[in-house]
């Protein structure tokens, strides 16, 4: 059990450096759906063993949203907007890996200062969440398409989820759920917004957005 | 206190009224209405402020305070004789400044101006200023320390669609922030040190850091008070404004700056502990001030810039005798220091009216002729006698003159720095001297730039047609004059007992404390004395000059007087060109003292026996604002410009900031 949560981690982290050398929108939104799974299967591999109907619900429900709602939407709004299925990352390929892997080296390095409980996060659990994190806000910063930004905030969530399951316990399941809800808004609104703004700018190509600043 | 408090609630009422007037659409009607009210609350409140000052004996202290439920600060109120001298002028000019503003403002056009919101900026500066002058609270004085500075913004720009009004409006706004910003940083640091906002306790706590306190309330306070080089504002602000609202600001809100130096001496610990040097800054930046102000006001040729160049100079002079005061009491010569004060503090009384008087004269000859371009006038005192007499009596006065109070007031400050030759060391004499042949050298050169300003404006031909036929005023409109003018003249000719309401704010200076009350005592009341002898003189003068006038007129009743036009030379056809310009006025003087001055003297020479043009023109731009203050702007608003860069619109790049910050703030909480 606690082999295949080491494995389950390793493979989020091998996803997110893939997510940053991939420039294909399809690749993004299917990496994020395979985190979304990789993340309901943590939850069913609790460290201590106790697994109870909470976690289960919320893995579930993870999954459905994280892993099969957000990218079939995503996959919709793709096939709607008409995109070139190749984005060409803004700062190439080398620099938003190297970024990820200095983000990894850095977390590392934190994770030995941080002051948190003994035994809290089990081992390579935080510099990964950590990773995922500084990985979905580079694809954020490196990505010109707003469909992109979507898939980097989305795993900037996902990032956050990891760093919350040490800390979870009977009543921060439905806090959890409710994260959910909100991140479900939010790429709802969002995916609304790009595609107003697609009609408006003829693109959502975020460079273009510079012609609002005053 | 009672009265006092009562004051403050008509100026509060009359705000709410006219703030309400000035909700509603404009008109005609509501424009009479505001009119009415706003100056009617003014004179009630001021009227009813001047009696709770003497009310309770004009020596006595009193306080009041109310808790207001903010988590610091509260509504600290305190009367004493510092205050209630500083307050005198803001409440007679208050009344005087009010009926004038309601005569010149009763044909505004509904169109262009809205009387409700001006009268209400009138009032709530009124409240400000009083506020801050009995104000015992730290937070409670920056709140009407922010009022009284707010509130003149909006009246300097009472003609907006002016640009020239606009931008003069902003300067002032933006030096009256800087002052502030100053004076934020002063009462934070005495509420740091002595943990409570309360004056008492924080006059009770001895400051680790007096210097830096002292500078900070210097240049906090001077920016106020028109210190040099903070003074750019003044000779921008008032001219814009109308003239009854310059009156009020130059010769009540100045007033506030020099209140706060003085006031602020109580947070720097015993007076023995304050260094020398701070009274010999005082006065080197005193004398400074007085000396280019009065330089610059010779210059000009706007009167009412004039008169604001004037007040820069009057502001210097005040506090040349702080300076003074400081110095005399460190060296412990009472003298010194009780002379120097109460020069000081009735040299700032005397100046309020005349200054008043002067800038409402100047309202109303801007009323009459359209312009106060003194190039364009002239020839007025025929026109308007009564007009021209109340300036010359504000002239005679702040050109110190006497029987008049200017002469009484610069006569103490001379008195302090006689005394004060008897000061140890040759060095404290020889710079003490040097601060008298500013005084000297300034009022000097303030008699010929009022003789230029009497003389331009009033007196020989008029210059155009429109100082010809000007819209003359009826003598009932100028009857708020009278109050200053009043005054000035009685001000003068009972000098001892305008001097005697001086003396008990020496008391109530902490500075003075330290033993050397007694023997101040002792200098105040000899220079009452000589003060007596010298209003003595002046009754014999006014009789002399009423006997002088008497006989002329006798002799002159036989025979037939011939009048010719002034300037007229004997030529056959006189022209009113022949007489003196402003510009050739100052010419010999701004050869002189050009470089110091800033002048510019464009001069061309007619040639030929039989020149067919010549001209001649002195300008005078503001260096410390042309060189000092537009280049600083001006590199600022580039570097502003450059850090646009940050500001790229790029989404992506905002994002990368908001990561760099986290990973930044990550490893500072970590290391």
């Amino acid at each position: 059990m606690y082999s295949l949560f080491q494995f389950v981690i390793l493979l989020l982290l091998v996803t997110d450096l893939i997510m940053l050398w991939s420039g294909r929108i399809l690749m993004l939104i299917r990496l994020s759906a395979l985190q979304g799974a990789l993340l309901a299967a943590l939850l069913l591999l609790p460290v201590d063993g106790a697994l109870n109907a909470e976690l289960v619900l919320l893995s579930i429900a993870v999954f459905c949203l994280k892993g099969v709602g957000f990218p079939v939407f995503l996959r919709h709004v793709c096939h709607k907007l008409g995109l070139e299925p190749v984005v060409r990352p803004r700062l190439g390929r080398m620099y938003p890996m190297a970024g990820g892997l200095v983000c990894l080296a850095f977390s590392l390095w934190l994770e030995g200062r941080i002051p948190a409980a003994e035994g809290l996060f089990p081992p390579m659990l935080f510099p990964v969440a950590l990773t995922t994190l500084f990985c979905g806000l580079i694809l954020v910063v490196g990505r010109a398409k707003a469909l992109a930004q979507v898939i980097g905030y989305l795993v900037v969530e996902n990032g956050i989820f990891l760093l919350g399951i040490p800390l979870m316990t009977e009543g921060s399941v439905w806090f959890e759920l409710s994260i959910l809800l909100d991140v479900f808004a939010a790429i709802f609104v969002m995916a609304i917004a790009i595609n107003h703004i697609n009609s408006a700018f003829d693109s959502i190509d975020v460079a273009r957005f510079r012609n609002l600043r005053d | 206190m009672d009265t006092f408090l009562l004051a403050l609630l008509v100026m509060v009422a009359g705000a709410l009224v006219t703030g309400l007037i000035a909700l509603r659409p404009v008109s005609a009607s509501t424009n009479r209405t505001a009119n009415l009210i706003g100056p009617g609350a003014a004179a009630v409140a001021c009227l009813l402020g001047l009696h709770g000052l003497f009310s309770g004996g004009w020596g006595s202290a009193e306080s009041f305070l109310l808790p207001w439920g903010l988590p610091f600060g509260a509504f600290a109120l305190g009367l004493d004789p510092l205050s209630r001298l500083f307050l005198l002028p803001v409440f007679v000019l208050g009344i005087t400044c009010g009926l004038s503003g309601c005569v010149s403002l009763r044909h505004s056009d509904p169109s262009e101006h809205n009387l409700g919101a001006h009268w209400l900026f009138y009032l709530l500066l009124l409240l400000g200023m009083t506020c801050v002058m009995t104000a015992r609270d730290a937070v409670f004085f920056m709140l009407a320390w922010e009022i009284m500075s707010l509130s003149p913004f909006f009246l300097i720009d009472f003609n907006d669609r002016d640009r020239l009004v606009q931008d003069a409006s902003w300067v002032y706004l933006v030096a009256a922030h800087l002052g502030a910003v100053l004076l934020i940083a002063f009462f934070a640091l005495l509420w740091q040190e002595s943990g409570s906002t309360f004056f008492s306790a924080m006059a009770a706590h001895h400051p680790a850091n007096a210097t830096a306190l002292f500078l900070l309330s210097l240049f906090g306070f001077g920016a106020k008070a028109g210190l040099v080089p903070l003074h750019v504002w003044l000779p921008e602000a008032h001219p814009a404004a109308p003239s009854h609202v310059s009156a009020l600001l130059s010769g009540a809100m100045l007033n506030a700056g020099l209140y706060g130096i003085i006031r602020s001496f109580d947070f720097f610990g015993p007076a023995t502990s304050m260094p020398v040097w701070w009274g010999w800054l005082l006065m080197a930046m005193g004398a400074i001030t007085a000396l280019m102000g009065i330089l610059k006001a010779l210059a000009q040729s706007h009167l009412k810039r004039l008169l604001a160049y004037s007040s820069v100079e009057n502001m210097g002079i005040m506090i040349m005798g702080a300076g003074i005061g400081l110095v005399g009491i460190h060296n412990g010569s009472a003298w010194t220091a009780a002379l120097g004060f109460s020069g000081c503090l009735f040299h700032m009384l005397n100046h309020s009216a005349f200054k008043g008087l002067l800038f409402l004269c100047a309202g109303e000859v801007l009323h009459a002729v359209g312009t106060v371009d003194m190039a364009r006038l002239g020839g007025l005192q025929k026109r308007m006698p009564f007009l021209g007499a109340l300036f010359a009596l504000g002239a005679a006065s702040i050109a110190c003159l006497p029987p008049f109070n200017g002469f009484a007031g610069e006569f103490v400050l001379s008195m302090s720095m006689i005394s004060s030759l008897k000061l140890p060391g040759l060095e404290q004499q020889i710079a003490m001297v040097a601060c008298m042949t500013a005084l000297m050298l300034t009022s000097g050169i303030s008699a010929a730039v009022y003789a230029k300003a009497y003389g331009m404006t009033f007196l020989g031909q008029p210059r155009t047609h429109f100082a010809a036929e000007p819209h003359v005023p009826e003598n009932r409109h100028l009857l708020p004059l009278c109050i200053p003018a009043a005054a000035c003249v009685l001000g003068g000719l009972f000098a001892p007992l305008a001097f005697s309401m001086v003396q008990p704010t020496l008391d109530f200076i902490p500075a003075m404390h330290e033993g050397v009350v007694e023997e101040a005592r002792l200098a105040i009341g000899q220079t009452e004395g000589l003060l007596r002898h010298i209003s003595l003189f002046g009754w014999a003068g006014i009789g002399l000059v009423l006997v002088l006038a008497l006989v002329r007129r006798v002799l002159l009743a036989r025979r037939g007087v011939k009048r010719g036009p002034v300037w007229g030379c004997g030529y056959q056809y006189g022209t009113s060109r022949i007489q003196y310009t402003p510009a050739s006025f100052v010419e010999p003087g701004a050869r002189i003292f050009g470089a110091v001055m800033g002048t510019r003297v464009r001069s061309v020479k007619g040639e030929g026996l039989f020149p067919a043009r010549a001209s001649l023109g002195v300008e005078a731009p503001d260096v410390v604002r042309g060189k000092g203050y537009t280049p600083l702007f001006q590199l600022m608003e580039r570097a502003c410009n450059a850090l646009k860069i940050v500001q790229n619109g790029l989404v992506n790049i905002y994002i990368l900031y908001i990561l760099i910050t986290l990973v930044a703030l990550l490893i500072w909480g970590v290391a």
